[in-house]
């Protein structure tokens, strides 16, 4: 009986947060109208997402595209059709790898901080402040981060694919096993890929930034308990966004195939 | 000596320091400040900043608040007369800051109403408002991200109340209110605490509000400080004329600058009365009060 009523509060908790956080959404895009007046402080976001992420989120790129080129094209060698690592190199880090690990890096390091961030102002009565300046906290803090990821991300997402696709084809040029030149890795590449292709998942990362920035938010506006709670925020709103990422990940495949 | 960081971007802080005169820091200074708010300057003014009445009324008539079944509130009754200055005090967790938060909407009554300059604030039926209200947190709320001037500023820039340079004045006449002149460059992480109170002050003010709240003023601060700041308040009551109220359990703070103290004990007003009323009052719960913060050194008769 106890267990029901635990996993019952527990659904309870879990609806409640997910239509606070639909209200949230539809205040921030409400207030999008106003995006203009604010955007030093949009331009200020973008840069820390995408300039600040820029180099580690590259970095990263380039060793996912050399590990699955390495291990694909080994693997493909064995049946003598290692030509084929260009398309499956491209096609994966653009459709698949490079918004989602693109985006999972931004969740860990931008979504955290933003939760904190939001979540310390909670706690330290600055947004009860704004509320007394008649300065709505949604426009203020929400809106400016919202349009900032949705279009950083899929700004680094760019960067990421290109970077593990050239990561991929040094590797399938330099590794003797695979050995395929990279002018042969580079045409098969572009052979696959079409600008749907590139668009799908480019429209999947403008999506997770959307998923990243309201869940920084949302879990900064509900922080309370001091620094304690700043600290749960900060874990809380990485473990929601990957959740909701993944989620969002394979539905946004379903319907966008 | 280590050199104090700036967290402003290196772009900012070269931009920035263009911004003495030169036309590329002016374009830099507006667009930091709110790029609309100069393109749409003249055309989207909703506010006008003289319109200030300089202290209005608060009836607050049986108000009850309960958090989680726990009652903080019990049946207030109240009213504040405008210009008045009106200190509730009384020890921690008796309810002064969450009657507080009902007066600036920050919390809404389980039942009773707040009335603001003869408005029932809690109303649904939105009447417009012609009064403005501010409030000083006890932690002052600074904004870390933003210098002293942009804290003091950042209420005229968002309702784009007036021009650039008329922000820039306002800027300089509320903080030299506080005795702070020439700090608006100074990050709010350089300041001390009661300078950041008096930045909390300023940027209250420059609300030109018609009512200011204080949430705990003192709290944190030496005796000193807090006699610096309690100055700086009585200028403020001799210079512009708006309705003040404190929530203090610093009684002595209290009784130096109010007009009348209202004293709370476990979430209902005890006592009212002015400052002599209060400290020659027969009930023991002020009494108490009284004695336990003045009660001087072990061993010897008050």
């Amino acid at each position: 009986m106890r267990l029901i009523s635990i996993v019952g509060q527990k659904l309870l908790n879990t609806a409640q947060a997910a239509g606070e956080m639909l209200a949230l959404f539809v205040e921030t895009l409400y207030f999008i109208k106003e995006a203009p007046r604010n955007l030093p402080s949009i331009t200020r976001h973008m840069s820390d997402i995408g300039i600040g992420t820029l180099p580690v989120a590259m970095l990263l790129a380039l060793f996912v595209g050399m590990v699955l080129s390495l291990q694909t094209g080994s693997e493909l060698a064995l049946y003598g059709t290692q030509e084929a690592i260009g398309s499956i190199v491209g096609l994966s880090m653009v459709r698949e790898l490079g918004p989602m690990m693109t985006s999972l890096l931004v969740a860990g390091r931008i979504g955290s901080a933003m939760a904190a961030e939001v979540g310390a102002m909670k706690v330290y009565e600055e947004i009860d402040a704004l509320r007394t300046l008649e300065i709505n906290p949604v426009r203020y803090l929400a809106m400016p981060r919202l349009i900032a990821c949705v279009f950083a991300v899929p700004a680094l997402v760019v960067f990421a694919d290109m970077v593990g696709i050239a990561g991929g084809g040094m590797i399938a040029a330099v590794n003797p096993q695979i050995n395929v030149p990279f002018n042969v890795y580079y045409d098969n590449m572009v052979r696959s890929l079409d600008y749907m292709e590139v668009l799908k998942g480019l429209m999947k990362s403008f999506v997770f930034g959307g998923i990243i920035a309201q869940v920084g938010c949302y879990v900064g506006f509900k922080t309370t308990g001091g620094a304690r709670g700043i600290g749960e925020s900060t874990t809380r709103s990485v473990v929601i966004s990957f959740v909701l990422i993944m989620i969002a990940n394979y539905f946004l495949t379903r319907f966008m195939m | 000596m280590a050199d104090k960081q700036d967290p402003r971007s290196p772009v900012t802080r070269f931009l920035g320091a263009l911004g003495n005169g030169t036309q590329i820091g002016d374009i830099w200074t507006k667009l930091s400040h709110g790029f609309t708010a100069t393109l749409m300057e003249g055309q989207d003014k909703q506010i006008s900043y003289e319109d200030s009445h300089g202290g209005i009324g608060i009836r607050i008539e049986s108000l009850n608040k309960s958090f989680n079944g726990n009652q903080v509130l019990k049946e207030i009754n109240l009213e504040i007369l405008p210009g008045e200055t009106f200190s509730l005090i009384g020890p921690s967790g008796t309810g002064k800051s969450v009657l507080l938060k009902h007066i600036v909407k920050l919390l809404e009554p389980d039942s009773g109403k707040i009335f603001i300059d003869g408005h029932d604030i809690h109303s649904q039926e939105s009447s417009p408002r012609n009064y403005r209200y501010s409030m000083v947190f006890q932690s002052s709320a600074l904004f870390n991200s933003l210098t002293v001037g942009e804290n003091v500023g950042l209420w005229l820039r968002e309702k784009r109340v007036c021009g650039e340079k008329q922000i820039r004045q306002i800027i300089r006449e509320k903080l030299s209110l506080v005795g702070l002149d020439g700090k608006e460059e100074m990050r709010t992480s350089e300041l001390s605490g009661g300078m950041r109170k008096r930045v909390a002050i300023a940027r209250s003010l420059a609300m030109n509000p018609d009512l200011i709240l204080y949430d705990e003023p003192t709290a944190e601060l030496d005796p000193v400080t807090s006699d610096e700041l309690a100055r700086v308040i009585i200028n403020l009551k001799e210079k512009v004329r708006l309705t003040t109220v404190i929530v203090s359990h610093d009684l002595n703070f209290a009784l130096y600058l109010s007009d009348r103290v209202g004293m709370m004990h476990d979430g209902q007003i005890v006592e009212i009365g002015t400052p002599q009323q209060i400290k020659q009052s027969q009930n023991p719960i002020v009494r108490n009060f009284i004695y336990t913060t003045t009660k001087g050194i072990k061993g010897e008769d008050n």
